[in-house]
């Protein structure tokens, strides 16, 4: 076995593959066109379904559809996609539908600039869709991670029964790179828990649990799915304690879990004054600029790499800035996440940079950021 | 077969509302067909007739306003053997417009109920995509300045193999439903009845009148024959058996041994046409044989077949962080109008670095060595010169090898595509340079 050379949105496509995802539906949208076309090369030889939906709103309505009907799926798109697909997240949220989503970042706001890269849907992730609740967003720096965390992405979605967002950039959807198979961390795939014996109510969670187990719509059991305020039996509920208490256990089932998945990678450096933090794309020049740094330059600089960004990784990020006088957040944007760090690290001093000029930062800029502090 | 109504959930329509009747009518239909529960999935908009699901013991999924149909599409491609019944009111027809055109032309065997009563009732009787241009509605005088379609109609252009046009009044309506549900394809069924509570105030609508109105229409009765083709679902797999496309999880062996020991940064600047990102590609599998990391990022036009076309690619037997170019170290300039965006480039460059430049384009002064090549001289088309040029480069050994480069190209080419690829190489071997 040697070397693939593929873009991070194959990786995508091979990790959904892996993970056992066998429905995918979206509309074309650059740079996430490239992902359907790889879904399309692959899902129906392996007894799968892709399919490109007449818009946006239809490719994920597919998605919570087949969902529900017992197949993992997978959506992908770009911002503009991703606005179109808000009200069947907070769906998929309400309804507790597993779907992994991929937005492909690209410039914006708005159109934008299809073909060049940005993190400027950070915020929108989290925040984009009515309610205010929840979900998990994962965040590749490179092809390898588009591959595992893609299987995180469809472990989580299946053991919580949430959407899940991959926020990926057209600079990783689109840039090919290396990826060696054999040394690419493949987590064990785990699916839905299905209800096993006893009478079956579709939104019922046992006692000390936070998550319903799964029936399929089409199996011998009936199960009933609704996006309406609903009580354990699936029927619209207007009582107000069970209202706070299912919205407080979608809340609950999320975040109280939330350092059971707070992937990263730490480079820590011994008298680092500085912690770099970035995400994504940045991460590969980050990375870069804390060798040089450390390495030819004699200022030691730790580097946090965020791979999971919603829910916000807290402990993670108060771990790794013990100790440093400053930290400095960089993202492809004009300052999203740093509002994160500034509220967990309220009493540090939480420095940004950024830009969306559709330009990558390189190492050179992010070298002068911290040398200028 | 029993009842599928829901002995705990009795429907809880205004008196005298037609969706009742449907509820009752579409149970008889289900009944008649000896369809258990378990067999049958309703798929429900929003409005009122996002209640139709609560009524029935069967699977039943409600989703967003005017979605249905494509939950319902998801549902029938996972579990193939269910009838999924959706209702929609007329409302959610037309804000789920495209999702309606799209399941008349594609055919998925579901069926779909419009429960057709000329207004968004729950919502407090506006109107709707159906409400007649006289009537007297909720959203003021709009309604008169728009032209409300017909469904019928609509759905038989679209390409909807089975549409039907009712009064939900008529006493073969059970009949009727169940040919529809029956039908392997996708069926519409227009189902037209009253509003007690907002609509019929205003606007009497006694069953005769409705009798009367559709009378005055182009009749529908069901199948179209001229839309009769295949099921989507069943077409879908059929075709998707024949397909033997998979994912390559093998990749490219290491044969080679490196030649570099340091990052090496390559660009290639040149317009639609001259194959670039191939070139790109090509370089990339040829280092990989070599065992090497290697990325490649191009920067899209917005056009396809002119414009600029360029490629990064980065070779380095370490692993690559940063993916973008900083300062080349070589340079393949094939076109004027991405050397003239990418100026500055030449001037990061130092000594050791190479500029292959096809001559006739102007680049800026460079501590680079340049080599001048007479593409056109040489008889190599617009198509081969990002090989040519890459050629050429392989020729110095540095990223790769010529040997590298060849063995890249027969793994990635076949037949016509491989001799073309071979000859443009002994081609470039032929070519004047310049230094």
């Amino acid at each position: 076995m040697g070397l693939l050379f593929i873009d991070g949105n194959q990786a995508v496509a091979m990790g959904a593959i892996h993970s056992g995802c066998r429905f995918f539906a979206s509309y074309p949208i650059t740079p996430a066109s490239n992902l359907l076309a790889a879904m399309l090369d692959t899902l129906p030889s392996a007894g799968g379904i892709a399919l490109q939906g007449e818009d946006e709103i239809a490719s994920i309505g597919y998605c919570l559809g087949a969902s529900m009907a017992g197949m993992k799926v997978m959506t992908a798109t770009s911002g503009p996609g991703l606005s179109l697909y808000s009200e069947n997240i907070s769906f998929a949220i309400a309804g507790e539908i597993p779907i992994v989503i991929v937005n492909i970042m690209r410039q914006g706001p708005s159109t934008g600039s299809a073909t060049r890269g940005a993190d400027g849907d950070v915020q929108f992730m989290r925040w984009g869709c009515s309610g205010g609740l929840p979900v998990i967003v994962l965040a590749p720096a490179d092809v390898s991670d588009c591959f595992t965390l893609t299987v995180h992405a469809f472990n989580l979605a299946e053991q919580f029964r949430c959407p899940v967002i991959i926020a990926s950039n057209k600079e990783i959807g689109m840039t090919s790179g290396t990826l060696d198979m054999e040394r690419v961390e493949k987590p064990a795939v785990i699916d839905r828990t299905l209800h096993e014996a006893g009478p079956f109510l579709p939104f019922q969670v046992k006692i000390g649990e936070d998550v319903p187990p799964f029936l399929p719509i089409g199996g011998p059991i009936l199960v009933r799915q609704t996006s309406s305020t609903h009580g354990p039996d699936g029927y619209i509920t207007t009582n107000p304690s069970e209202i706070q208490a299912g919205v407080e256990r979608l809340q609950r089932k999320i975040d109280s879990k939330a350092e059971s998945f707070s992937y990263f990678d730490l480079e820590e450096r011994k008298g680092a004054r500085t912690l770099l933090v970035a995400y994504g794309i940045t991460a590969g020049a980050a990375r870069a600029a804390a060798a040089e740094l450390s390495e030819n330059q004699n200022i030691p600089v730790s580097l946090l790499v965020l791979k999971t960004l919603w829910p916000v990784p807290e402990q993670v990020l108060q771990a790794a800035a013990v100790g440093v006088e400053r930290i400095l957040v960089v993202e492809m944007n004009l300052g999203q996440y740093v509002q994160e760090i500034r509220r967990v690290l309220c009493n540090q001093r939480v420095d940004f940079y950024g830009k969306m000029s559709g330009q990558l930062i390189s190492p050179t800029e992010i070298i002068e950021e911290v040398t200028r502090g | 077969m029993d009842s599928l109504l829901n002995p705990n959930r009795p429907p809880v329509f205004c008196p005298g509302c037609s969706h009742d009747r449907s509820v009752h009518t579409l149970d008889r239909a289900l009944k008649e067909m000896g369809l258990k529960g378990s067999d049958v999935v309703i798929v429900s908009d929003i409005g009122c007739s996002g209640l139709f699901d609560t009524f029935f013991k069967t699977h039943a999924f409600h989703g967003l306003h005017g979605r249905a149909l494509t939950y319902a599409a998801g549902i029938k491609l996972a579990q193939p053997h269910l009838k999924v019944i959706v209702t929609m009111g007329d409302g959610g027809l037309g804000i789920g417009g495209a999702h309606f055109l799209a399941a008349c032309r594609r055919n998925l065997d579901l069926s779909l109920l419009v429960l057709n009563n000329f207004n968004f009732g729950m919502t407090g009787g506006q109107f709707s995509c159906t409400t007649p241009e006289q009537a007297s509605v909720a959203s003021s005088f709009l309604n008169l300045l728009e032209k409300p379609f017909d469904v019928c109609d609509v759905a038989a252009c679209a390409g909807a193999p089975f549409v039907a046009r009712s009064s939900v009044y008529r006493k073969n309506l059970p009949k009727l439903l169940a040919e529809a549900i029956s039908f392997e394809g996708f069926a519409v069924v227009d189902l037209w009845g009253g509003c007690p509570a907002r609509y019929m105030k205003k606007n009497p609508l006694s069953p005769k009148e409705i009798e009367s109105a559709i009378g005055k229409l182009q009749p529908y009765q069901g199948v179209v024959s001229t839309n009769i083709r295949r099921e989507y679902s069943s077409y879908y797999r059929e075709e998707a058996a024949k397909d033997t496309a998979g994912v390559d999880w093998q990749g490219i062996e290491k044969t080679f041994e490196p030649t570099v020991k340091e990052r090496r940064e390559v660009v290639f600047l040149g317009s639609a046409g001259q194959r670039v990102i191939t070139g790109g590609t090509l370089l990339g599998r040829a280092a990989i044989l070599a065992g090497m990391n290697v990325t490649q990022k191009n920067d899209y036009n917005i056009t396809v077949m002119r414009g600029p076309s360029v490629t990064e690619v980065i070779v380095s037997p370490q692993a690559i962080t940063y993916t973008e170019v900083g300062k080349p170290d070589v340079i393949v300039a094939l076109s004027e109008e991405p050397v003239r965006k990418c100026w500055g480039l030449f001037q990061k460059m130092e000594k050791e670095g190479r500029v292959i430049l096809a001559a006739g384009v102007e680049i800026p002064t460079t501590d680079a060595q340049v080599l001048e090549v007479n593409f056109k001289a040489g008889g190599i088309k617009k198509k081969e010169r990002a090989l040519a040029a890459l050629s050429l480069l392989a020729q110095t050994g540095d990223p790769v090898t010529l040997e590298m480069l060849r063995e890249a190209i027969s793994q990635s080419f076949h037949g016509q595509r491989l001799e073309e690829a071979l000859r443009i190489l002994e081609k470039a071997a032929a070519i004047p340079v310049h230094e």
